[in-house]
């Protein structure tokens, strides 16, 4: 990892009118949260694809990406041991034919990490964020979208070690989104969310608003929006035990309490 | 006039990284476009139409598709040094992996989909150890880790070679195949283009004809790439 990555910068493209986007800078740092919202089609994985190849006005939507406020080197897009960025997908069929420790190993070895300690942490860690266990002799194939999703976070944190990790649609995985925001403030990293769902967005520091192929607005995160968060954590909350009590087998019989 | 041999296997976005290469070829270049393909393809005709490039194409048959590339290989540079072409770009069937199609004095690619399955590229040796550059396509639809599980699997086989990571139908990634193109050597002497690797030496007896099953009904000699050991079976 490159401990000197510090900043991130996405730079205005154009729209599809050819228009430029309405925006200045967005400039993402260490231990900062940002979600990228709006409808569908509106341009959210373009966004995310834009900081993840380092667009240099070579994508369709002609951004340009920097690290450190300067085109970032080559080593940076072109050798998975320097790219400070791991882009978890939506796709969370993982298609390697791997048992889960074989695939971690797999990992480890391509980074040239010492130790097998990082293989059981890395499993463990995943483990934090979803409700079904990974075991390590579980084939890669079988992971259900959220033990897969989980596992590639936790690789991404320590494995792969990058400053910048961006998630795309993370609530979609039945994953504990939450535990998922605190462990990846906890490790300082910058994170991207391409996100429709209410709690993830609000619990980001700025949100990316996203309209027709382009950026339409930039939203800080202010006092003015906490009284709305802690309602939606409450609903959230509900919404949960709620989830257990149906996987459970329960019938939901009369109201359904806040508490 | 520069030769690009593009190999891969079926499905693994060869024509999309053509396609890349000619919407992005500098503007004083001229490319014409060769399809090797044993009964149907269609992608001469596609490109012709969307690049207004010079294309041609050739069926197999019952010959082995990348055997029918070397055959037709020194007219189409003839072919495509007529049509003023800069560069020639010969996208190959992608069947056998028994052999590859690349050949001296040409940039060999591989496209390699990052969709295939961790052990992909073990199972395409020749193919990927004979190339100078592969591309690995679908990079779009996997999370980092899956990427450099698959980087690795590449590397086993070809500890050197360059990796080039795209979503083909973006073009992401796509500036450093197009660096290495330019980079690219010219053909010196069309007359001395030759295969890379040593081809299999096969003789086999159901390309003949012979429909009987068991060793007792064929014979053959079978060598692998890169391996002096020679099997002999049957009479």
């Amino acid at each position: 990892m490159d401990l000197q990555v510090t900043e991130i910068t996405v730079l205005p493209g154009r729209d599809k009118n050819g228009e430029t986007e309405h925006f200045d800078r967005i400039v993402i740092r260490p231990g900062e949260t940002l979600a990228i919202v709006g409808p569908t089609g509106s341009g959210k994985s373009a966004f995310i694809n834009d900081i993840e190849v380092f667009a240099r006005d070579d994508t369709v939507t002609g951004r340009t990406v920097l690290v450190n406020g300067a085109i970032p080197p080559d080593d940076y897009v072109r050798d998975p041991a320097k790219k400070p960025i791991a882009l978890i997908t939506q796709n969370t069929k993982c298609l390697a034919d791997l048992k889960v420790a074989a695939f971690l190993e797999m990992h480890v070895r391509s980074r040239k990490i010492e130790g097998d300690e990082i293989i059981s942490e890395t499993i463990a860690l995943a483990n934090e964020f979803t409700g079904e266990k990974i075991t390590p002799g579980a084939r890669m194939t079988s992971l259900s979208g959220g033990q897969t999703r989980s596992l590639m976070v936790a690789d991404a944190i320590l494995v792969g070690s990058t400053p910048v990790i961006i998630l795309d649609e993370v609530e979609n995985a039945g994953i504990f989104k939450d535990r998922v925001i605190e462990v990846l403030r906890r490790y300082q990293k910058a994170v991207v969310f391409v996100t429709h769902d209410p709690l993830v967005a609000l619990m980001c520091d700025r949100r990316v608003v996203m309209r027709n192929g382009t950026v339409v607005r930039v939203i800080e995160h202010t006092d003015s929006e906490d009284e709305a968060l802690s309602a939606v954590k409450k609903m959230d909350g509900i919404l949960c035990r709620l989830r257990e009590r149906i996987r459970a087998g329960e019938a939901i019989t009369g109201g359904v309490q806040a508490v | 006039m520069k030769l690009v041999v593009i190999a891969g296997p079926p499905s693994a976005g060869k024509t999309a990284v053509v396609r890349q290469i000619l919407r992005n070829l500098g503007t004083g270049e001229k490319a014409a476009y060769l399809k090797i393909d044993v009964v149907r393809a269609f992608e001469d005709e596609e490109l012709a139409t969307e690049f207004s490039i010079p294309t041609r194409k050739v069926y197999s048959g019952d010959l082995c598709p990348d055997h029918a590339g070397i055959m037709v290989m020194a007219d189409a540079l003839r072919w495509a040094e007529k049509e003023e072409a800069s560069i020639l770009i010969v996208e190959s069937a992608g069947l056998c992996l028994r052999c590859s199609p690349y050949v001296t004095q040409a940039l060999g690619i591989v496209v390699l989909s990052a969709v295939s399955g961790t052990h992909a590229p073990l199972k395409m040796g020749p193919m990927i150890g004979l190339a100078d550059v592969a591309v690995v396509t679908r990079i779009d639809l996997v999370s980092q880790a899956e990427k450099e599980v698959f980087r690795e699997g590449i590397r086993e086989v070809a500890p050197e070679i360059e990796i080039v990571e795209t979503n083909a139908v973006q073009g992401t990634g796509m500036r450093y195949l197009l660096r290495r193109i330019a980079e690219a050597d010219e053909v010196r002497d069309a007359a001395t283009v030759e295969l890379r690797g040593v081809p299999p030496l096969g003789v086999c007896t159901v390309c003949v004809g012979k429909k009987e099953i068991g060793w007792q009904h064929h014979f053959g000699v079978v060598r692998r790439l890169g391996d002096a050991g020679n099997l002999f079976r049957g009479d």
